[in-house]
């Protein structure tokens, strides 16, 4: 990011702003479905994967990973690779476990 | 002899040393937050009943906190931005609206939390709020560390600008990736907790 | 970072430097001081589980009525003997002190990335491991429920579980997570021109390694300390399940928790853990070796992919620690698979090492011994593991002094050795001088001789089915009776290793009142921390003028060449 260019970071600017309507859109849709009845499966796989969405656009624009470099982005991929471990092995572990 | 690229991107890899020292320390605070994410998938899957966050914690305060925090994630990289212009005063002055919004952020939540403990409800009380307040009280101090180094930016360490402006103007950067990924957290923290 | 070198007073020259070879001493004397503590700990452990119940000798009055050690400071013992060798030990020196002062000389640059986040990083240490020490004056002692704080025993217990826990957050936000940060980023940004990848030290290799696993798998300790911390500060019941009964009393929690979810939080660390007490040690035996074969190790490449893919498979194998816990069938098989796979690089690093001696010339020095030494031991350590590994097995050896023996193999004879190793040669290019070679071949000979003494038995024991963890060694239990004797052999080889120990303590004292000996590569080296670092103490800055790497780190022995070694930055 050492050498962009005045007009560069105008534009930039520009994609903040949208980014920002985007993400309060987003906010005010996660809030309405959680009022639908819609069971547990697409409750949580909605509620997830729109807080997904508004993770990426913050991260994309806000953190700049989308013009990242690839150093950032195997970190980055192997941090997820360890804590989708964490989340679902003991998970697995509990559900399979020997009901006495 | 100085130690080499501390503002200048390294050729081969493309960074300056202190960007990918924090995105390797946010790696570790994914883990960190994942594994109390971790405790509260193990412990909710293994409930015999869990009550629905939004019966007992208000939604709507929530929800309002998540349009500071979005909003503070904005005025947080404009602040950078403004550096990358060289404007100095709309550096100022977005900071300041940062550091104005984490605050209100924490306005909110210490009435959130007073308005439980006055209807009885503490961690201990059942392990649905027990998660809450950890998960919560963990992302508070977050912000709290984060505001601290703010303030320090927008104030005394402000006149770094006049001695290094590309390495004042790297450390906002670095900042506001501390910043970004706190915001992060409260986007999933807010549904998993309040809306499921 | 400018280098004016404006009047630098104690406190900025010594207390609070920056320099890394400065943080780097530090972390080596604390964490030598600390293993010591916990050796002294495991010293006084052994009387009573060679005579139990009889009056602790010396210092019997500090422990309990009548010197006699009560079962509950038995626990603190072993919790806190556990502890402080691998958190304020071993780690520390491993990764604190070696990493530190080495690897920035290794690669070619000035200091580490972060130096003032480095200094930071040692200090959280020290406080870290005086919380560690408080919990000893606190009523009740010091933590007692292993250094593995297993739930529901670790949250009803006294004062001291409290203080092993803040202990604990202090430790993991230090060494661990700065220190891991800052040998990441220098690795990755501060490499010398033409140090590329394939031509780093397997030294710089492991401890890369190690860094990666530390920032990774600290992280959800912290997290279930936290939790820890709440059940026993606030009441949750995270972890306390319901209708838990104590001694007949009904527990007063809300309960709904699991004692497994720390278990997994636990182990999600601890088992990385044991990679992170090994990689440095197989990174200094390396050296050594390549150093006093005087040839170049047999395959760098098949070592550099072998420990990545053990860095990473250490993930997934945590849950061998949990086969007893009732787990279905089809999960046992998923860990029982990935352990079995794990043991495969390890065995590739170790077989690469012992092939690298082939047809070499060798030169038995103090170093060099410890490095010989290693092989076999880590063998023993890692193929009795294997056994543990399978859950039919490990049903019967899960919790007996067989698991004491295989861990202690491994790390004692197996990285403290290597530790060792380092020390004596590395000893020249810190301070100078030289070590004397008569004493520290004494400490070679007896430690190795005790460590087996030790830790031999162990295996005969917890075949028979002897627990760990027993106050009293097994005494009371039928089944322990034949083995009973092998407690006062162990005990008495535990002492005399201790004894030993006295050679290199005075061999450090001598050689430190010692002449400068004014050589800057006594040992023939080619890394550049020894070719082209200037004389000895190093000053800031470490080189004269940095160097560019041309070749690759072990080229002894180069067909044509004038000597028997060439430096990694001389021009092809």
């Amino acid at each position: 990011m050492a050498d962009l260019t005045p007009e560069e970071i105008k534009h930039h600017v520009k994609t903040y702003v949208i980014v920002f309507v985007v993400l309060a859109f987003f906010t005010i849709v996660t809030v309405a479905i959680s009022y639908l009845d819609l069971g547990v499966g697409a409750s949580v796989a909605l509620a997830l994967g729109v807080a997904s969405i508004k993770g990426a656009l913050v991260a994309s624009y806000f953190m700049h990973l989308i013009d990242e470099k690839i150093t950032i982005y195997w970190t980055l991929i192997v941090t997820v690779a360890m804590f989708l471990i964490l989340m679902f092995l003991p998970l697995g572990n509990m559900l399979a476990q020997t009901k006495i | 002899m100085d130690i080499p690229y501390t503002v200048k991107d390294r050729p081969d890899t493309g960074l300056y040393n202190g960007k990918l020292g924090i995105w390797l320390f946010l790696a570790s605070e994914v883990m960190l937050f994942g594994g109390l994410f971790s405790a509260y998938v193990f412990l909710r899957t293994g409930a015999e009943s869990w009550p629905t966050g939004a019966d007992i914690l208000n939604v709507p305060l929530a929800t309002l906190n998540t349009l500071f925090l979005i909003t503070s994630s904005v005025t947080m990289v404009m602040s950078w931005a403004s550096l990358k212009l060289k404007e100095f005063d709309k550096f100022k002055l977005y900071a300041g609206l940062t550091l104005l919004l984490a605050a209100s952020f924490l306005v909110v939540k210490y009435f959130e939390y007073t308005a439980k403990f006055d209807h009885g409800l503490f961690p201990s009380t059942n392990n649905f709020l027990g998660i809450y307040f950890t998960l919560t009280g963990l992302h508070v101090i977050h912000i709290i560390g984060g505001m601290i180094v703010i303030f320090f930016f927008w104030m005394p360490g402000a006149k770094m600008w006049e001695s290094d402006p590309d390495r004042f103007t790297n450390r906002i950067e670095i900042v506001g990736l501390y910043w970004h990924f706190v915001d992060l957290v409260w986007i999933f923290l807010f549904p998993v907790l309040y809306l499921l | 970072m400018s280098t004016d070198h404006h009047k630098d007073s104690i406190w900025t020259k010594y207390i609070f430097s920056t320099d890394h070879k400065i943080i780097g001493l530090q972390y080596g004397f604390t964490s030598l001081v600390w293993l010591l503590v916990g050796f002294t700990l495991m010293m006084i452990m052994r009387y009573q589980l060679a005579y139990p119940g009889n009056p602790v000798p010396i210092v019997g009055n500090l422990l309990g009525e009548g010197g006699i050690i009560p079962p509950e400071m038995y626990n603190s013992l072993g919790a806190m003997h556990g502890t402080i060798m691998i958190f304020l030990g071993v780690v520390p020196l491993a990764f604190g002190a070696f990493g530190n002062y080495f690897l920035p000389l290794q690669i070619g640059t000035i200091d580490m990335a972060f130096p003032k986040l480095n200094a930071a990083s040692y200090w959280m240490y020290f406080v870290g491991s005086i919380v560690m020490i408080v919990g000893f004056f606190v009523p009740g002692g010091a933590a007692n429920s292993g250094w593995t704080s297993y739930p529901p025993l670790s949250v009803t217990a006294t004062m001291g579980q409290t203080v092993w826990l803040l202990g604990m957050v202090f430790l993991i936000t230090s060494s661990s997570l700065l220190g891991s940060v800052n040998i990441l980023v220098t690795v990755i940004q501060l490499r010398a021109k033409g140090m590329t990848w394939m031509r780093l030290p397997i030294f710089v290799w492991t401890q890369f390694i190690t860094a990666f696993l530390l920032l990774l798998a600290f992280p959800p300790l912290e997290a279930a300390s936290v939790l820890q911390l709440m059940d026993r500060l606030v009441g949750t019941s995270f972890f306390m399940p319901s209708g838990l009964v104590v001694s007949g009393v009904v527990q007063n929690y809300t309960g709904g928790g699991s004692p497994l979810l720390w278990q997994h939080l636990f182990w999600f660390l601890a088992h990385p853990e044991v990679y992170v007490l090994i990689l440095p040690a197989f990174g200094i035996i390396t050296e050594v070796i390549a150093n006093n074969t005087r040839k170049p190790i047999r395959g760098y490449k098949a070592m550099v992919y072998a420990m990545v893919f053990l860095g990473f498979m250490s993930f997934i194998v945590w849950a061998h620690h949990m086969y007893i816990t009732g787990m279905g069938t089809s999960i046992g098989a998923f860990f029982q698979t990935t352990t079995m796979i794990i043991s495969i690089p390890s065995v590739v690093i170790l077989t690469t090492l012992f092939l690298s001696l082939w047809g070499g010339s060798i030169r038995f020095n103090t170093p060099m011994l410890f490095a010989l030494g290693f092989i076999p031991m880590f063998g023993i350590g890692g193929l009795t593991g294997l056994p543990l590994g399978l859950a039919a097995a490990d049903i019967h050896l899960h919790d007996t002094y067989y698991v004491i023996g295989h861990f202690h193999y491994i790390v004692a004879p197996g990285t403290i050795f290597a530790l060792f190793a380092g020390i004596y040669y590395w000893f020249p290019k810190i301070t100078g001088k030289r070590t004397n070679e008569t004493l520290g071949k004494l400490h070679f000979f007896f430690s190795f001789i005790f460590m087996n003494g030790v830790f031999m038995p162990m295996f005969v024991q917890g075949l028979a089915g002897v627990s760990r963890r027993l106050w009293d060694g097994g005494e009371i239990y039928a089944h322990a009776a034949d083995v009973l004797y092998l407690n006062e052999v162990m005990s008495i080889s535990a002492w005399l290793l201790g004894l030993a120990q006295i050679f290199f303590i005075v061999n450090m004292i001598i050689s430190l009142r010692g002449k400068k000996t004014g050589e800057t590569n006594p040992w023939g080296a080619t890394t550049i921390d020894w070719t082209d670092t200037t004389s000895p103490p190093l000053g800031h800055g470490n080189f004269e003028t940095v160097p560019t790497v041309y070749r690759g780190p072990y080229e002894y022995s180069v067909p044509g060449a004038d000597k028997d070694f060439t430096p990694q930055s001389e021009k092809g």
